[in-house]
């Protein structure tokens, strides 16, 4: 384990409103954090799946948005200055013989941390796959859900499939590197900023790509490599050659590679104690949606209710020759200079 | 408390007793109907819910909302007939109801 880039007190996996608010817990403590998500931001499931939705149980907040209360957890966190790392899928979690902890992304990240807080809630967002018969055997050669280096699709002859705001920006940002870029959709109505979908109708005017109506039936090609599809519309099927093809329908929350880090699961989540919510791994705690344990309610309430009892856990592991002092914020000066208050 | 039945992919049918003052995707939920996963709990936040409604039924389960009509667009093959089941609220009006579940809820 030589290529360690960055090590730090503590690495939270989630950056769902249960993560956001263990930063703020383990600050008061003196712990600094990294967090890392998936996600292009944070919030979890309240920025991704609800983030104009009222929220009515949120102590001291008759009604708070999921956007809104994302914005506000990011303030309160602010006076510990965490190191966001979004777009980073973490991939696996390993133990030192020190008995540090080793996390990896998928981009290639490598942190070590004393103590690993998994906030992963309902499971990492991934795109939903369509389930087109066959569609398997073209993933990563010809079909692709997200796109992490344009240069790779240059020349090619692309069918963009969706109508919410990825599909819009990738046929907008492909559009003058593609051979040809064809936009399919199941309606003439776009879920994306109208200013994209403008742009993408001035594109279809000026002939420099195409848009058509329809839902995708069928891949045809062979080795991997797509050659057409076929889709359907209100006046029947028709074929569009491709050989590459984007779907576009969103995230949905799975599991994913947390499934393989060697800790005890039950249904897909992870049991822990109600007293330090930790693992069956010293140093590794799971709070928020992600945990199990008699009388479990999956609120963001009792998540930041966790997340200040794993703190005083992992204090106690990080500085073990320290003294554990309860504090008001209200009334400890020592607090309130943590969280910058003059 | 109206009767719903709900058609299997393969067609296998359930006629179930509705649950009074919730949605369809409730009355599934609550009688274990396979087909309807419900990921958001009746958001209209994740198109997992998708159904088809017995055309006969149509009029009477009403239009989609413009909410319901983009939540949509992440539901795969969506017809004329397709709904979020969360967002068709039960009533007396609609004993006997038929609908079909996708193969996959995607
Ligand atoms: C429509 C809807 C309405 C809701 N209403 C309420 C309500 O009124 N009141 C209430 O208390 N709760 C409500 N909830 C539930 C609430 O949103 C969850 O309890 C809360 O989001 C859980 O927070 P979390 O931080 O544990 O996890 P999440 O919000 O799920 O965030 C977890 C994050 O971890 C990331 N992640 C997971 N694994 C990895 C990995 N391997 N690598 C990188 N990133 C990873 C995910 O991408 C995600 O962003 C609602 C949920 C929904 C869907
Ligand atoms: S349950 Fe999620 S949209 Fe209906």
């Amino acid at each position: 384990m030589s290529n360690i880039a960055i090590k730090t007190d503590a690495v939270i996996i989630g950056a769902g409103p249960v993560g956001l608010f263990a930063v703020f817990e383990l600050g008061l403590l003196d712990i600094r954090c990294h967090v890392l998500d998936i996600l292009d931001k944070p919030g979890g499931q309240c920025a991704e799946l609800y983030p104009e939705k009222p929220i009515y149980d949120i102590p001291a907040y008759p009604v708070i948005s999921g956007q809104e209360l994302t914005d506000r957890l990011m303030e309160q966190i602010e006076p510990f200055s965490p190191e966001f790392h979004l777009n980073q899928m973490v991939e696996s979690l390993q133990e030192t013989p020190e008995g540090s902890f080793v996390i990896t992304t998928d981009d290639g990240l490598v942190l070590e941390a004393k103590v690993v807080v998994i906030a992963a809630g309902g499971g990492s967002f991934m795109p939903k796959k369509p389930p087109i018969p066959g569609i398997d055997d073209y993933e990563g050669t010809s079909v692709f859900y997200a796109v992490k280096r344009m240069e790779e699709f240059r020349d090619r002859n692309i069918l963009v499939v969706g109508g919410g705001d990825s599909a819009l920006d990738w046929c907008l940002n492909l559009q003058p590197l593609a051979k040809k870029i064809t936009l399919i959709h199941r309606r003439d109505a776009f879920r994306a900023a109208p200013d994209s979908v403008q742009k993408m109708r001035a594109l279809v005017e000026n002939n420099d790509m195409e848009f058509t109506l329809g839902q995708i039936k069928e891949l045809h090609g062979k080795d991997g490599r797509l050659e057409k599809v076929t889709a359907q519309r209100a006046d029947g099927l028709f074929d569009i050659e491709c050989d590459t093809m984007l779907p576009f329908f969103g995230l949905t929350m799975k599991l994913g590679p947390l499934a393989n880090w060697g800790l005890n699961l039950n249904e897909n989540l992870i049991p822990v104690d109600t007293e330090k919510f930790q693992t069956s791994t010293p140093g590794i705690f799971a709070i928020g949606d992600i945990n199990t344990y008699p009388g479990k309610l999956k609120l963001i309430l009792s998540g930041f209710h966790e997340a200040a009892l794993m703190a005083q856990q992992a204090f106690r592991l990080i500085h073990p020759d320290e003294k554990l002092l309860f504090q008001y914020t209200t009334s400890s000066s020592s607090l309130q200079k943590k969280l910058g208050v003059k | 408390m109206p009767k719903i039945t709900f058609i299997e992919f393969d067609g296998t049918e359930r006629t179930v007793d509705a649950v009074a003052n919730s949605t369809v995707m409730e009355t599934a939920r609550r009688n274990d109907v396979p087909g309807i996963e419900a990921e958001c709990g009746g958001s209209c936040a994740c198109a997992t819910c998708h159904i088809y409604v017995d055309p006969r039924w149509l009029e009477k389960t009403g239009e989609r909302s413009a909410m319901e009509e983009d939540m949509l667009d992440f539901a795969f093959d969506v017809r004329e007939n397709s709904r979020l089941s969360c967002q068709i609220k039960v009533s007396d009006e609609l004993e006997g109801l038929i609908v079909r579940t996708p193969e996959k809820q995607f």
